[in-house]
This record gives C-alpha cells, structure tokens and sequence, in this order.
C-alpha cells in the first residue's frame, strides 16, 4: 500500500494518560493484593506490595511474547503453504508437458493438450506496454503535484484524487471498461487498424473485447501506484539538494532533470517494479476485457489472455488434469511475480543513495 | 580595497541583465516541461471522474429500497435488488478482518517490539512483502486447494468461510506492516517511562505502544478492509455466489464484487443494471471508508 | 556607513537592501532592513538564533522563493536592479550570486559532475577539467579529491563535502557568494581550511557569511553586522531587525548599541 504515509504520531496524550493509567492500575493491585501478601513475608515498606513480580505476569509477558512470534511466523507459514500447494497442483502437469508448456499454445481439453505459451504473452504484453504508458503519466503527475507548480491546496486535492482511484475496486473498472471504455476507443483503435494494420501489431479489426483496452485499464489500475510512489520519493529529497540546485542557477526543470529525479531514482525504479507485479497479477478488470481467447495472436487489437485471466476463468470448472495445468500456469505467474517484486526490493535497497 | 571588479575574464557567457527572457532556450523549454506536465496530471485525474460518474449515474439512479432488500432475480426476469449480495460483502469481509488484525497486529508488534534485526525477522519481513506482492487470484488458488477442495469445514466446500479466508490471507501483509511501522513510530521514551515505573513488557506494548501508534495502525486497517471489500479474485472459486440469502458461513455466499463479475459478462438487461448498482454500493461504501482513513489521520492529529 | 541611505548608492556598493521587511505568511520574521554591502569584502551576519539572519541572506539571491507564504517588502538592489522586481528572473540572480548552505548539499553525482553541472548550465565553455581543478583548489578540497574524481559526493566526508559545496559555487564564477553557518557541522580543523579558503576568496568576490562564532567574526570579516529579535505587541513571535552595521573591528570593540556589547562580550545570546 504505497498511498499510506504515516508521518507524524498524534496520539501523544493519550499515551500519556495511558501511563497515568498503567501507574494507577499498579497502584489498585497494590490495594486487591494486600491482605494476601500481608501474610507472605513483612516487607521493609508496607505499601509496595509488587516490588517482586508475582509468577503470573512473567507467564503473561512470556506467553504473549511467545504468540506474537507464532503470528509474525503465520505471514511465512501462509507464503510457504502457497507455493507448497500450487508446485504439487502442479506437479502432474509438470511431468506430462515439461518446459514444452511454458511454449506451446494448444489449450485443449478435449485431447488434453495445454500450453500456456498465449497466456504468458499476454501476461508480459499487457503488463510492459501498459506500464510504458503509465509510467510517464505518473511521474510527470507526481512531478506536478510535488513541485511548486501549483497551489498547495490544489496539489493536495489532485494527490488526493489520483490516491481514490486506486481505492476503486478492479472488478468496477472491468464493467466500466466493458460498457463506457471500449465503446468510446473503438473507433481509434479502428483508425489505428486502418492506418498501422500493415505492421502485426495491429492486423486485425478491433471488435470488443482485446488486448488494448486490456492494456488501457491496467493504465488506469497502476497508475496510481507508480503517482503515490514516486510522489513520496520526490517529496523524500531533501529540501538542502532542491536548494543547492537553485542556488547553481538552475531553472526549475533543471533542477528536476538533474538533481531531484537522480536522487529519487532508486524508489521510484522500485514502485515501478512494483507496479509492473500488480500488473501482471491483475485479474478481474483484464478478464472482463481482455476475450479470453485461446487463439494466438500478435495484434493488440485481437483479442487475448493472461494467466490470471485464464484463472479466473477457468479454474472454478476445470477437473483432471486441467486443474493441473492451470496450477502450472499459476506457478509461472508466481515465478514471474516474485522475481519482479525481489528485483523491486533489490533496486530500493542497491541504489539508494546516502544524504 | 584594490579588487573592485567582479571576474570579467572568464569563459562564461555575457551576462548582463537580469531581468527574465521568455525568449531564452532554458525558458521555453520550462514552460514546455511544464504543460506536459499539466498535462499528465489531467490525464491521471479524468479516469477517476469517468468512473465516478457513470457509476454514479449508472447506478445511482436505480438505488431504491426494494433494491437493496431483495434477492436478485432469475435470468429473464426483471426486478429484484441486490440485498443478499450487501450481506454478504460485509460477512465475508467481516470474517477476514476478524482474522487479519488480529494475526496481522500480533505479528507487527512481534517485529518491532520483540524481534532483533536476526534471520527470522528479515525472512517475515521480506516474507511480507512478497506475500503482499501475490497476485489475489494465486490466493483464491491456494485456499481453494486447501478448503474448497478438500471439504474441510462439515464436508462442505464452497463457503464464505473460505471466502473470508481468501480475503484475510490478502490483508495479513497490510495491517503487518502498518502496525509495524506505526510502532516503529512511537518515540522509545515512551517505552522507558513505562518500564520506569516498573511495568511489564506486556503492560507497556498493550498500554502505552499500542494505544499512541492507534492512529497509523487504524488508517491502514481501515484501508486494509476498504481494498478487501472490493476484492473480487480470490472469492470467485471461494465463496463462489448464490441467489439466496446467506445460510450460515459454510455455505456459498453472494458478494457485491462476484455479483458484479457474473451479472457483468451476463446478456441480459436487468442483471448488467443490477452490476451498475452493485457497483454503486460497493465505490460509495469503499471511497467512505478511504475518507474515514483520512479523518481518523487528520482529526488525531490536531 | 552604518547610516541608512536608502537612494543613493555608491560606486563600492555591491548590494543595498533599501527598508526590507521579511515574513513568512502573516509573521513578520526582519523588519526595516539597511543595508549597504561593499563589493569586496567579507560581510559577516551575527546575532542570536532565530533573528533571521538566514531569511535575510536567503533574501539576498531569491532563495527565499522556494519557501511557500515568504514574501518580501522592500528594496533589495543589486547591479541596478531591484532584485524583486516584476521582471527579474530568479535563475539569472542565483546564477550571480551563489549560495553555499548550513548542511553540506553534493549532488548526487560523482565529485567531478558536482563541479561540471553548474558550470555546464551556466554556459561555460572552457577547459572543464582545468575549471573544476581549479575549483578544489580554491576550496582547499583538491588533495583529498584528485584521485577519486569519479565517485560519489555522498563518499566525502562532512567536511570535505561542505568545502566540495564551496567548490560547486566558486566553480560558477559568481560576483557574489552567501555562505549560510557553513561551518556549523564541520569539525574545528575542516573549519580552519574553509576559513583559509575564504581568505583566498575574498580577493575575487564579495562574500556574506552568517555565523554563530565570533572569533570566526573577527577573522574573516572586514564588516559585520549585528542583528537582533524582539517581542513585540501583538505579535505571534520574535521580530529581528538590524542593529548596527559598521567595521568589524568597531563592532566588537567599540559598538554604538548596548545590545551589541552584550552580545559581543557574550552577556547574553
Ligand atoms: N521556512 C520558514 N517558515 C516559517 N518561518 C520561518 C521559516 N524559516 C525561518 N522562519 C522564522 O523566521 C525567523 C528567523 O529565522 P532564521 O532566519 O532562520 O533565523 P537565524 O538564521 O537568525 O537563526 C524565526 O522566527 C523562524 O522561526
Ligand atoms: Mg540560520
């Protein structure tokens, strides 16, 4: 969740009640124990009965240390049960069709041929072109709402609209891509055809369903992410580099182009590997869009499949060795997923510059 | 004293006035930059107002109250509302909050009160972000492997147990992570006054840490929950969907965002209606519990 | 020369501040400012924190602007023109009159880059590679620099960093440099070299300096001036305004101002 910024801590009073509060209680066993440790032993002083620990509270701190471990090892637990259940789904698929299944584009459950070769296309495709689209738009908007611009005020309404259209779910987009989206770019992505239908890309005539409006609402879904990202990275450089900037006689763009995008690169090269995992991973808004074909085609405007498509698709119906094939699939998409994400932690990490 | 003059001699160019030439290569290509970048900005605004106003359109205009009480009707028919659908979002998101912040808190307390920086607190904090990097279809796979399929609950399979589930295993890395950072935000002196006065480990995270992280930690929960309810992947082959009102948690439940998923790609008139106004319910419900995030972060803060 | 003569302004004047008043929104941080600067001197900006002697120097090439709600009433003259004119392009003062700041500041580009960027963008034409030799050798950084010419600025340390910053700004041969505190995070013996650095300088720009150290003062600054804050009626903080301007050596030993020999002989501040 990059729109999520935490930078100052309020709740300063009431922590201080709390430790009025804390002392109290102390103070109220102090009094429920005292005709029992009365008896025990005669303290030097009557009125701190609790100078020694009774046995029960070490039990409590070590019990509750003790389950706050087992729920931080839960987030493992769960990871390694996901990647333990999709590899042995897969495991029969695995063995039937080999590393043929990752390059043929046969998907027939009659005969019981699968590859998943149109899928994992159509996964990369949709999720590299759609970020080459957002990528300018979110930084160019993450520029415009963090430099002096504009207004405050506007700035902050903007930053605010760009982070609420990532709170709107996928599956709204999809209907909204379906019914308003494509209708209104169809007759562009005709006049593509009619213009650019020499070159593969756009051979064939759009009709609904396709790869582009795919691509145009992954656009939508991701750019948020990469806005709110690289907003905060250009909001993290210091104000003492903007100023040294100035202070050498740059212009404004100068100062962007040389100082405060390079010293921001690194996090916003990490959102935008990010982004390009959620892209990948995104469902129910391609589904809703995309055709689900299980025909192979270059041209953007026929229409396609992801993995995660074809999931949804799919795996509520399949049965025998299907299920195998699409926990197969699956294994790529996770492959390809945590890789991205690894390599997105990596480059945050690697390249960060010290200030 | 003798050196008056300012370096003349040097191999910059001539620079004698001050005053601002719109006309200089450096100025136009600012004012350029800056209308693209203007530009960009509208670009990543309008869709948000697309989407906004059909749905609001779209869907507002048949909000009723039969709409929001009745089942769905049959294909071919006309009529009905979506009130099975309401019920069940808020059961089924229900069911995966009352899992996740639990877990999700203990386990972000656990990384910053009690873990040092060894092997096991590196692996869940990585784990957690690659969990939070899992597509939600591959969670929809992995509970249904490992519920729907094997019947665990009663022999049964589909249920919005499963579906909560599903649900809960997609907010675990948010609320972990935002109680962790929001821990790691209270100022240590906090922490020693309380073991000053001689609490407990346990009495000084739950009395003093906790309480002055709330505002971070309940921003990201409520976050956490608002993205879950919109989630609509990991329910379709989970909680799967029913024409009927909800029969207990371990059975088939309808959801807002399957509801709008089936009736969507649906040729009939009434159901693609019934989408729009799913939808509706579910971005008013949704963009209400992103402001509420907000004001919980704003009105703490004064 | 501590007289205030807001029209005329002499041949050896490099920049006059004519009745300048500062604020930050509705906060009037300096008020009624005089001030003639002398062309070839080291002026020197004392007095307690939070008088805004930083505002002031911030005010000198427009830094100011990049602080949202600062304005500026006033005059503020600098080679005939009013600074804050209409008309007046920011980018073309800054590039006239440098800055070095409190906190060392490199780039994030290797050390050479750091020198090369603002030349390059001042249209310089010459020998780069003389230029940002040259450079460090005036910032005294030269010896610790030579052999890593390609690494980062970020891979010096505190001290090496600010006098790589000096560097940067003599590199764009500017009439004029600001140096905000530009000792205050360094270590005496950096401070020293920096102090000798400005010496060096002194003999080709007009340098203004705002420090915290007196004796620092005293041993670079052929002028000083002392400024002051006070609580005023009505008003949400301290306002500072200028109390005396004159040589420094009648500065501290012989100030007109009660104030400024209580400061000077450390009575208080
Ligand atoms: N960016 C700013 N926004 C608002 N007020 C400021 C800002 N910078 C300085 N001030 C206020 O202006 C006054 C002068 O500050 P400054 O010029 O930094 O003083 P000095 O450098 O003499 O210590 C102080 O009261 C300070 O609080
Ligand atoms: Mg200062």
């Amino acid at each position: 969740m990059a729109a999520q910024r935490y930078r100052s801590l309020k709740a300063v009073n009431p922590s201080l009640n709390a430790v009025a509060e804390t002392r109290a209680e102390i103070r109220w066993n102090v009094h429920a124990d005292r005709h029992q440790t009365r008896m025990r032993s005669a303290p030097s002083s009557d009125a701190f009965t609790l100078r020694r620990r009774p046995p029960q509270e070490k039990l409590i701190d070590i019990g509750f240390r003790q389950l706050t471990l087992l729920l931080a090892a839960s987030v493992g637990i769960v990871l390694i049960g996901i990647f333990l259940t999709v590899f042995s789904g897969a495991k029969e698929a695995m063995a039937t069709f080999g590393l043929k299944f990752l390059t043929t584009s046969a998907w027939d459950p009659v005969n019981e041929q699968y590859g998943a070769l149109i899928a994992i296309y159509g996964t990369l495709v949709t999720a590299v072109l759609s970020l080459l689209i957002a990528v300018p738009i979110g930084l160019g908007t993450a520029i415009f709402i963090t430099e002096d611009l504009l207004p405050r005020r506007l700035r902050e309404v903007i930053g605010l609209l760009v982070e609420l259209l990532a709170a709107i779910p996928s599956v709204v987009l999809g209907l909204w891509a379906i019914f308003v989206m494509e209708p209104a770019i169809r007759p562009f992505l005709s006049l593509l055809h009619r213009t650019l239908g020499w070159t593969p890309f756009f051979a064939t005539a759009p009709q609904g369903p396709g790869t582009a409006p795919a691509i145009l609402i992954l656009v939508v879904m991701v750019l948020p992410i990469i806005t709110a990202i690289s907003r905060d990275a250009l909001n993290q450089v210091p104000i003492e580099l903007r100023q040294g900037a100035y202070g050498v006689g740059t212009t404004r763009w100068g100062a962007i182009f040389n100082v405060i995008l390079p010293a921001a690169v690194s996090s916003i090269m990490g959102g935008v590997m990010l982004s390009l995992g959620r892209a990948m991973g995104e469902t129910m808004a391609v589904t809703m869009i995309i055709g689900n074909s299980l025909n192979f085609s270059v041209s953007l405007l026929a229409p396609g499949n992801t993995i995660a498509s074809m999931l949804a698709n799919q795996f509520g119906e399949a049965d025998g060795i299907q299920v195998s094939a699409l926990m197969y699939a699956a294994v790529v998409l996770m492959i390809l997923t945590f890789v991205v994400n690894v390599m997105a932690q990596w480059i945050v990490r690697r390249l960060s510059l010290r200030y | 004293m003798s050196f008056l003059t300012p370096p003349t001699t040097s191999a910059f160019g001539e620079r004698l006035t001050l005053h601002y030439d719109p006309g200089l290569k450096r100025n136009r290509f600012n004012q350029i930059a800056n209308a693209i970048a203007a530009f960009f900005a509208a670009l990543a605004v309008v869709p948000l107002f697309l989407v906004l106003i059909y749905v609001l359109i779209q869907g507002g205009r048949l909000i009723s109250l039969q709409l929001l009480t009745q089942l769905p009707p049959a294909p071919g028919l006309t009529g009905g509302g979506i009130g099975n659908a309401i019920l069940g979002t808020i059961i089924v998101t229900l069911i995966a909050a009352m899992i996740a912040i639990p877990v999700g808190v203990g386990g972000g307390v656990y990384l910053s009160e009690y873990a040092r920086n060894g092997w096991f607190s590196r692996f869940v904090r990585f784990g957690n972000d690659v969990l939070a990097g899992v597509p939600s279809i591959i969670c929809g796979v992995f509970v249904y492997s490992l519920i729907v399929a094997t019947r665990i609950f009663f022999d049964q399979s589909y249920s919005a147990m499963a579906g909560g589930i599903a649900l809960s295993v997609l907010m675990l890395p948010t609320v972990i992570k935002t109680t962790y950072e929001g821990l790691l935000l209270v100022p240590q002196e906090m922490r020693m006054g309380a073991y000053g006065v001689g609490a407990s480990r346990f009495v000084t995270i739950t009395r003093i840490a906790l309480p002055a992280a709330f505002t971070p930690i309940a921003t990201g929960v409520v976050l956490g929950i608002a993205r879950a309810a919109g989630e609509t992947a990991p329910l379709i082959f989970t909680a799967l969907f029913s024409p009927f009102w909800p029969d207990g948690v371990f059975h088939p439940i309808a959801t807002m965002s399957v509801l709008i998923f089936n009736f969507a790609i649906m040729p009939y008139e009434a159901q693609n209606e019934l989408a729009w106004a799913a939808s509706f319910v579910l971005v008013i419900m949704i963009l209400g519990a992103n402001l509420l995030a907000r004001w919980i972060s704003h009105a703490t803060r004064s | 020369m501590s007289s205030p003569s807001p029209s005329s302004v002499a041949s050896d004047v490099c920049m006059s501040l004519q009745d300048v008043t500062i604020s930050y929104g509705s906060f009037e941080a300096v008020k009624n400012v005089y001030m003639d600067l002398p062309r070839g001197k080291v002026t020197a900006f004392i007095g307690p924190s939070g008088c805004g002697k930083s505002t002031v120097l911030r005010a000198l090439n427009r830094m100011n602007d990049l602080i949202p709600g600062c304005s500026l009433k006033g005059r503020v003259i600098f080679d005939q023109h009013d600074l804050y004119d209409k008309r007046v392009d920011p980018v073309e003062v800054r590039r006239r009159i440098g800055m070095v700041f409190q906190k060392p500041n490199p780039f994030p580009k290797s050390i050479y880059e750091n020198i090369a960027f603002g030349a390059r963008i001042n249209g310089y034409r010459g020998d780069m590679d003389e230029l940002v030799e040259r450079s460090l050798r005036k910032a005294a950084v030269w010896d610790e620099c030579k052999d890593k010419l390609k690494e980062s600025g970020f891979s010096l340390s505190g001290g090496q960093q600010q006098r790589l910053c000096i560097a940067r700004a003599i590199a764009t041969e500017p009439e004029v440099i600001l140096m905000d505190e530009p000792c205050s995070a360094l270590d005496p013996i950096s401070t020293l070299k920096i102090e000798e650095t400005m010496h060096e300088l002194k003999r080709s720009y007009t340098i203004m300096i705002v420090t915290h150290n007196m004796q620092q003062a005293v041993r670079v600054a052929d002028m000083t001036a002392f400024f002051n804050a006070e609580a005023v009626e009505g008003g949400t903080g301290k306002v500072g305004y200028l109390v005396e301007f004159n040589e420094t050596e009648n500065i501290f030993n012989s100030p007109s101002q009660q104030s400024t020999l209580d400061y000077v002989s450390g009575r208080f501040g």
